[in-house]
């Protein structure tokens, strides 16, 4: 589904991804495991077009996006759920999860988007006036992950979900991903909890200093001694 | 985000717990202007409410022109954080489309040139609105024009390049316009696409015979003041409604808070961009037809002052802020009416940009700003 293949981004002067490549498969949980600086947040950010690869070719579904602006990649059915949440905290929670469908032009079919999304998460359509920065971490996190439902991707790029929430908060959220990806959205994770991204992953990429240095399958990857040490902290 | 962050924590710190030495003497300025501003608005309107209500009128009438030009400066400063300084020429550019669609081209009678059973007064008012529309339409394509010239390649850059170049397009054209092939350097009497008539009230309202003007202490007024002002709350509403209720303007407030992660929902943040800049310049347009039929002289110079007055007006309300840009408005019109009638006529721009120092000093933020550093 998506083909990443030596991709190679520069900020300025400083090589951030060194030529890494991987892929994502239909209805997998792929997980992107690595140290603070190793270059994870900046593989999504190039997978949505916010960023711009040197060299090296991104193809989802067949076609290469790796020259697309961000809005056609969403069009494309890529939704990117980015660090931090990043919620519109001066438009309400209803007209954050609207902007989520901005890319889609069927009123009938986002308001039932919209409505399952409130099934999903209801604590959102309790909130649906107030503004979005009112929320607290936890319901901003689900509002994040609830609008990048809203366009309907069959790709999701997930950023730190558990950023900044409670133990009990990020099992919730992990459920959610495993909720997602189950009705069939294939989802690209990114962790530096990389406990809980390995116990809901099938396959896992470890990502140090821009390259990739390990892959594999999830539960493999979380029994290699190296991995254990280094980012599992046993 | 690391725009603010770079600056060290300390400084601001150090504003806080050391008062600059003197600050008492600005204080008690301001309290002394204040003070007497208000005695002489008061001692005037015990002199003389008649006549202090109708320079209020007349301050309106100005606050609500200014207001179109000042919903184009927040607007635009709202999604890319520019002074468009050439926002006040596009309303002169508005001003003279309406002159040359009058005078050269009689497009005000467009309806009775071609339908001659047309009512004359039929003809008049869609003749005028389509001149209206060929104004805000010319004034959309030229913003359109400037954004994609001379900023949008300047978005990545830092924000003074920008704002200089905005200085250079409203020189340019200014002067452009002046050469004699253009607009003309001259000041240009205005033909008006309808005749403006004027009413006084006195236990009944009348209409006050052209020539001749109305009796003593009663209050008059002309129907380009209702149009200015039916016009300028229209567009206030229009905008709140674009703003709160359609996808587009959401999309606007999304935007402007956060352009990364706009994208990242598929909003084509350059074409919202470019929208801005077209809504806030047609209302501009619109102004500038407005102010021209009111004041009826017209020059390429028109736009610097009620530009850079509107500016003061969307900094006073607060810039960013549509709802302020309205209030500042009115305010910088009430300010400059009453200057006018009660300290001298040449005080009135002097009064207009001691405003804008004030703010700058008591509250930078202006009247409904949100605090700085408040977006993460």
């Amino acid at each position: 589904m998506l083909q990443v293949d030596n991709l190679n981004v520069y900020y300025g002067a400083i090589h951030a991804l060194q030529g890494i490549s991987f892929n994502v498969n239909e209805g997998e949980i792929v997980t992107l495991i690595g140290a603070n600086g190793a270059g994870k947040s900046t593989t999504l950010r190039t997978l949505s077009g916010l960023l711009r690869s040197r060299t090296g070719s991104i193809t989802f579904k067949g076609v290469d996006i790796s020259s697309m602006p961000a809005e056609k990649i969403v069009e494309a059915g890529i939704s990117h759920v980015p660090e931090g949440r990043k919620i519109f905290a001066p438009l309400s929670v209803r007209e954050n999860l609207m902007m989520g469908a901005y890319s889609r032009n069927d009123p009938a079919e986002i308001q039932e988007t919209l409505e399952r999304a409130y099934r999903s998460f209801p604590r959102l359509k309790e909130r649906a006036g107030q503004y979005g920065g009112t929320l607290s971490g936890g319901e901003q996190q689900m509002l994040a992950t609830a609008r990048g439902l809203m366009s309907k991707p069959t790709l999701m790029l997930l950023d730190e979900p558990s950023m900044g929430l409670s133990p009990i908060l990020v099992e919730e959220i992990f459920r959610i991903i495993v909720e997602i990806n189950k009705q069939g959205t294939s989802i690209l994770l990114v962790e530096q909890n990389a406990q809980m991204a390995l116990s809901v992953a099938h396959r896992a990429y470890v990502l140090e200093t821009g390259r990739i240095v390990l892959s594999g399958v999830a539960k493999e990857i979380a029994d290699n001694p190296q991995v254990k040490t280094a980012y599992l902290g046993v | 985000m690391p725009e603010k962050s770079d600056l060290p924590a300390a400084m601001s710190g150090i504003s806080r717990r050391r008062r600059p030495p003197l600050a008492w003497v600005g204080n008690g300025f301001l309290i002394i202007v204040a003070v007497l501003a208000a005695y002489v608005l008061v001692s005037n309107l015990a002199k003389n409410p008649i006549e202090f209500l109708q320079n209020v009128l007349d301050g309106l009438k100005l606050g609500c022109v200014y207001a179109l030009i000042a919903l184009g400066y927040t607007m635009v400063y709202g999604i890319v954080k520019l002074i468009n300084f050439a926002h006040g020429d596009v309303f002169m550019v508005g001003a003279f489309t309406s002159f040359y669609a009058v005078s050269q081209f009689n497009l005000h009678q467009w309806p009775q040139m071609l339908f001659p059973a047309i009512p004359a007064g039929i003809s008049l008012v869609v003749g005028s609105f389509t001149v209206i529309l060929l104004s805000m339409v010319v004034c959309t394509l030229l913003a359109i024009t400037i954004e994609r010239v001379a900023y949008k390649p300047l978005r990545d850059a830092p924000r003074i390049a920008a704002l200089i170049t905005a200085i250079g397009v409203s020189f340019f054209l200014e002067f452009f316009g002046a050469l004699q092939f253009v607009f003309s350097p001259r000041f240009i009497p205005y033909k008006s696409p309808f005749d403006t008539t004027a009413w006084y009230i006195q236990g009944g309202i009348h209409p006050i015979v052209s020539g001749q003007s109305s009796p003593d202490n009663t209050i008059s007024f002309s129907n380009i003041f209702l149009i200015i002002l039916v016009a300028s709350v229209l567009v206030q509403l229009f905008l709140q409604f674009l703003v709160r209720r359609t996808k587009i303007g959401v999309a606007m407030r999304a935007a402007s808070f956060d352009k990364p992660t706009a994208r990242l929902m598929g909003i084509n943040v350059d074409r919202v961009i470019s929208f801005t800049f077209a809504i806030g310049a047609a209302f501009a347009g619109l102004g500038g037809v407005l102010y021209a039929i009111a004041y009826a002289s017209i020059w390429t110079q028109l736009g610097i002052l009620p530009g850079l007055k509107a500016f003061v007006a969307a900094v006073l309300g607060g810039i960013g802020s549509l709802p302020g840009a309205f209030v500042g408005a009115l305010i910088m019109g009430q300010a400059e009416s009453l200057t006018m009638s009660y300290i001298s006529t040449p005080m009135r721009d002097a009064v207009a940009f001691t405003i804008l120092i004030i703010v700058l000093l008591v509250k930078p933020t202006g009247i409904f700003g949100e605090p700085a550093g408040e977006k993460a």
